[in-house]
């Protein structure tokens, strides 16, 4: 299959962020020499990849090929297992955070996630973004209801929500539990939000509100999103890195690997010749 | 089609085989609940809640093994209950993937299956050998050391049912674990742990030979911890051997009380859990 039907199948157009791409500007976080391990498990070789400020890169890769476990090593979400460890370097601000000593929950708190899988807090909706909130500021009960009504806002779900806040978070349907989950990410004012294939369990609706919204989150932070669906990487993101078995294959910005890929396994893969 | 008839036929014979044994079953249970509502059922009456337990051939009533079971059970919940509760915690969440865990799951496992009239012995080594006498505490403790068991299970069946997204979704909003565990967690756990409270409650409230040797039985209305302390199965097991027709029917309407408590409580564990799973 050649470029050409590639583009005849989608009508979305595949280059979506041009202008905005051939502009890295400054670089969030660095991922020098990454190796990741689940027990005696190689999941990560040598992975090197940066994440630009304010930018979307898409992480996409047949499954296993290690994209979430990438995403899980940014925020150090694998430390909650003991047998999984993490080698090499990924500079926070040039900071390394793999490093002894490393404050985790301040570290989350700037690096947040939004999981494959929705995930509201058995609590009201209202209490499912005011929880996190409460973690690191402390407000006055009007402020915090700004900072609630914002988050929903931003996730474009206040409206669907706005006369229910006292309802259970877990009460909304799929795409909206989800949209609470990114709204309680954006509550916390995180600097870099990373997306673990959002929309997998969504419909194509629900799909399109997350895409609309990292569109406009972009503007304030830097989002790394991994994601099996690949017009969803070419329509969302800036740059696009193809891992596959565990090893970071080519990296670069989202126009360029999909339309002149260097690597033949990147060519086959977004062709859908494998994966 | 000669295979098929011959699998029907097997599936009707195991049919038949699996309701008998199910009719088996409930039938003794309900001969059981019947006969205790039959014999039980006539001596209730007011009397039964406000007075003491009775000389043979006199009047009177169960209030004092009421109140000193409510004692004794209560003290064993508050005792086991927090105990259980935080080994649990550590086994599901701090401590799910070490070694220790397993050996305290096995060792719980043992002591779940533990016959509780060992329990009653060993509490009497401990507390009322060296104190010289019987006493509440020492069947509220002998009471708490059956609760401990049922607890830790549940509440470390429960917190690991907890999907391990959440708590992944939890931290990632750099929440400290502490607040994963009290907040989250233990929310999502809730209606499960609250069920295990109340499986304990009944498990204990019907126990009889690890009162024997610790809180052992008294006469006379009394709420002194110090002091032997009366309680429904010890004074059902008293009267029901006795030759005294009135201290027999007493003991029928004591039982029948431990049993329907135990039920409503059964029932409320029951309605917990489903409330637990819909919402």
């Amino acid at each position: 299959m050649s470029m050409a039907t590639l583009h005849n199948q989608t009508p979305v157009p595949v280059v979506a962020h041009t202008s905005a791409a051939t502009d890295p500007g400054e670089t969030k976080i660095a991922v020098r020499n990454l190796n990741f391990y689940y027990g005696d498990n190689r999941a990560l070789k040598g992975v090197d990849v940066m994440l630009h400020a304010r930018k979307v890169t898409a992480f996409i890769g047949p499954s296993g090929c290690g994209k979430s476990t990438l995403l899980r090593v940014l925020n150090r979400v694998y430390d909650l297992y003991p047998n999984q460890r993490a080698e090499g370097e990924v500079l926070l601000d040039g900071k390394n955070i793999l490093a002894p000593g490393q404050d985790l929950n301040l570290l989350r708190a700037r690096v947040g996630m939004v999981f494959q899988k929705p995930t509201p807090f058995p609590m009201s909706i209202y209490e499912n973004i005011a929880f996190g909130v409460r973690l690191y500021d402390r407000l006055s009960k009007s402020d915090l209801d700004a900072r609630v009504e914002q988050a929903l806002r931003r996730a474009a779900l206040w409206e669907e929500v706005k006369d229910k806040l006292s309802a259970n978070g877990l009460s909304l349907s799929g795409g909206q539990q989800q949209r609470l989950c990114i709204a309680r990410t954006v509550a916390v004012k995180p600097e870099v939000i990373l997306l673990d294939e959002p929309c997998s369990a969504l419909d194509p609706i629900a799909t399109a509100k997350i895409e609309e919204l990292i569109d406009e989150l972009k503007d304030d932070y830097t989002i790394a999103i991994v994601t099996h669906n690949m017009q969803q990487a070419a329509r969302c993101s800036d740059f696009t890195a193809f891992m596959y078995l565990g090893e970071l294959v080519e990296f670069g910005t989202t126009s360029k690997m999909f339309t002149t890929p260097s690597d033949r396994r990147t060519q086959d893969y977004i062709t859908g010749r494998f994966g | 089609m000669d295979l098929y008839a011959r699998r029907k036929l097997r599936n009707r014979i195991v049919l038949g085989l699996s309701f008998g044994a199910t009719g088996l079953g409930l039938g003794w249970l309900v001969l059981i609940l019947g006969a205790l509502v039959f014999r039980g059922a006539s001596g209730l009456s007011l009397q039964v809640f406000t007075e003491m337990t009775p000389p043979p051939g006199a009047d009177g009533g169960l209030l004092n093994p009421i109140v000193g079971s409510l004692i004794l059970t209560g003290l064993a919940v508050l005792i086991g209950t927090p105990v259980g509760i935080l080994a649990g915690t550590y086994m599901a969440e701090y401590g799910r993937f070490s070694k220790l865990t397993q050996v305290v799951r096995f060792i719980n496992d043992i002591l779940l299956s533990a016959p509780s009239i060992v329990i009653g012995l060993f509490v009497y080594e401990v507390m009322v050998a060296p104190l010289g006498h019987f006493s509440g505490t020492a069947g509220a403790v002998a009471l708490a050391v059956l609760v401990v068991p049922v607890v830790v299970r549940t509440t470390e069946d429960m917190l690991s049912l907890v999907p391990k997204e959440l708590r992944e979704a939890a931290t990632a909003l750099g929440m400290p674990r502490a607040y994963v565990i009290g907040k989250v967690s233990y929310r999502a756990a809730r209606a499960g742990i609250i069920t295990g409270v109340l499986l304990a409650i009944a498990r204990i409230s019907g126990e009889t030979a690890p009162l024997l040797f610790t809180a052992l039985n008294n006469q006379f209305f009394s709420v002194n911890l110090n002091a032997p302390m009366a309680s429904l199965p010890a004074v059902i097991f008293q009267f029901a051997l006795s030759p005294y027709e009135d201290w027999q029917r007493l003991a029928w309407t004591g039982a029948l009380i431990i049993t329907m408590a135990v039920l409503a409580l059964s029932i409320i564990a029951r309605a917990l859990a489903a409330s637990g799973k819909s919402s």
